[in-house]
């Protein structure tokens, strides 16, 4: 395939990707989120221990809008998204690209089940918009959206894998790879399957459930094997924030990765007081992916050329 | 050595012992951990295929590997006899190991014998070969050009595969030794 036939095949898909963006935001505006732009070029970005920003000239190019994002909120925002471009140097394959489309979204006083429901909501609107139906076919497989399955991250690890979630969180590496070999291919591809309440190491910037500490507020959403949203009980306590950015900079550091700056402003906005909250981050291509039937990222993104 | 990161397709790599290509490759990175490499591997000397995901902390084996032009000189029983053309050594690699392999190999061919630990376990043919259509249906008139309609023919030596329907029994024509099918025709019968 010439990149021209590259180019023709995705220009197809570009007006069903619109349609879906343009459903999505119908469906924020209609629950009352202002959506918001932040800067793409930033000079700290947050520190995580397997996500890289491209450096570009004297900045990063974000890997998310999250922190600039949680400043607004600690301005007096309470619900906003953005659907923009961000950036993870190195991830490319059918499902990742270094530069892709995503979708945040951030609601003050609202708890991370709360956000599952609202994001449920989403999903059930936007696929209707689309498909005048609330099920579609990807991949062979047909996937209504009417009916969750929420399964929590240990009986997940227990039921699909034999195996112990908080064990395989202690050895580097294995976690993830129990859970792509292992849980992923087993999770019910017929309706959206959400993974919740992880080992508080994979819970970057989640706050640790009040009921059991050991586990964080967090949940994955899967459609048809796809890992399509990540959100969080956000992080709230401006000590425990500043010691996660301390230990990620210190593995980064470690496992010989760029250095990047404090994020000052940040710090400044949540030590002001910031409102308890819950947010959401969503992979808009692979959204569209699903809702358009096509298996790689690069069939409905615009090529990035070689 | 190599690394998780050094994967790709087509590399080559050593696991318990034995020697495998990798066929396909995946990155993929499960939200906010660390990424993994999934990998469809084929076992280079029985042929068997199985998948394996390695994590970047993961190292790998290089496999002792060495390829060296060979002559195909006879055959030996089930053997097949390839000879050194410098130091006229010669190995012996089984008609098992050597699979279709066995239709396309001519008296003298030039070809990459892979040995593992000093073993033969497979060759490299040159990628065409061309051999006469001992039998085949006439094609029907009005279809000479097509290559997309496709009739059933034999080779010379029992080997069968499909052909357009052009080709006429006695025709020379130019077999890939890599997907054993039909490329082009050289000449009519």
């Amino acid at each position: 395939m010439t990149s021209f036939d590259r180019l023709l095949s995705v220009a197809a898909n570009l007006p069903l990707r619109a349609k879906i963006a343009s459903l999505i935001r119908a469906a924020f505006d209609a629950a009352h989120f202002i959506e918001v732009e932040t800067p793409v070029g930033i000079i700290a970005p947050a520190a995580e221990e397997y996500i890289e920003a491209p450096k570009a000239d004297d900045f990063f190019l974000r890997t998310s809008p999250e922190l600039q994002m949680k400043r607004l909120l600690a301005a007096g925002m309470e619900r906003i998204y953005q659907l923009g471009p961000c950036f993870r140097s190195g991830e490319n394959g059918t499902r990742h690209r270094q530069e892709f489309t995503m979708l945040e979204f951030y609601q003050v006083g609202a708890d991370y089940l709360q956000l599952l429901e609202f994001f449920h909501s989403v999903l059930l609107s936007v696929c209707r918009g689309l498909h005048q139906d609330t099920s579609f076919t990807y991949n062979g497989q047909r996937i209504s959206l009417d009916k969750l399955e929420i399964i929590p991250v240990r009986e997940a690890f227990r039921r699909f894998a034999g195996e112990s979630a908080d064990r395989c969180a202690e050895e580097e590496g294995l976690f993830e790879l129990v859970l792509v070999d292992k849980v992923e291919p087993k999770l019910p591809k017929d309706r959206p399957c959400v993974l919740i309440d992880y080992p508080v190491r994979f819970g970057a910037f989640a706050r640790p459930k009040p009921s059991d500490p050991t586990l964080v507020e967090r949940w994955e959403i899967y459609l048809g094997g796809l890992e399509l949203a990540n959100t969080y009980g956000e992080l709230i306590d401006a000590a425990i924030q500043r010691e996660r950015f301390a230990r990620f900079s210190e593995t980064r550091r470690q496992q010989g990765l760029a250095e990047y700056p404090e994020p000052v402003a940040f710090l400044e906005a949540i030590d002001r007081g910031f409102p308890p909250c819950a947010g959401s981050a969503m992979g808009f291509d692979r959204l569209v992916m699903l809702l358009t039937d096509h298996t790689d990222i690069n069939e409905i993104s615009f090529p990035l050329d070689s | 050595m190599y690394s998780a990161a050094d994967l790709k397709k087509g590399l080559k790599i050593e696991i318990d012992g034995e020697p495998y290509a990798i066929t396909d490759f995946e990155f993929c990175k499960p939200g906010k951990g660390t990424a993994l490499y999934r990998c469809r591997l084929k076992n280079l000397v029985t042929g068997s295929s199985m998948d394996r995901t390695f994590r970047p902390v993961d190292k790998v084996d290089v496999p002792n590997l060495e390829e060296r032009e060979m002559h195909y000189s006879y055959k030996d029983g089930d053997n097949y006899v390839f000879s050194d053309a410098e130091t006229y050594e010669e190995i012996q690699i089984t008609a098992e190991q050597l699979g279709d392999k066995t239709y396309f190999l001519l008296d003298d061919m030039l070809c990459n014998v892979l040995f593992f630990n000093g073993k033969p376990i497979d060759i490299t043919l040159p990628t065409f070969i061309t051999r006469v259509i001992a039998e085949t249906e006439p094609g029907a008139r009005g279809d000479t050009a097509s290559t997309n309609v496709q009739k059933p023919a034999k080779l010379d030596n029992g080997y069968e595969l499909m052909v357009p329907l052009f080709i006429n029994q006695g025709d020379t024509v130019k077999v890939d030794t890599r997907t054993g099918e039909y490329a082009e025709r050289v000449s009519k019968g």
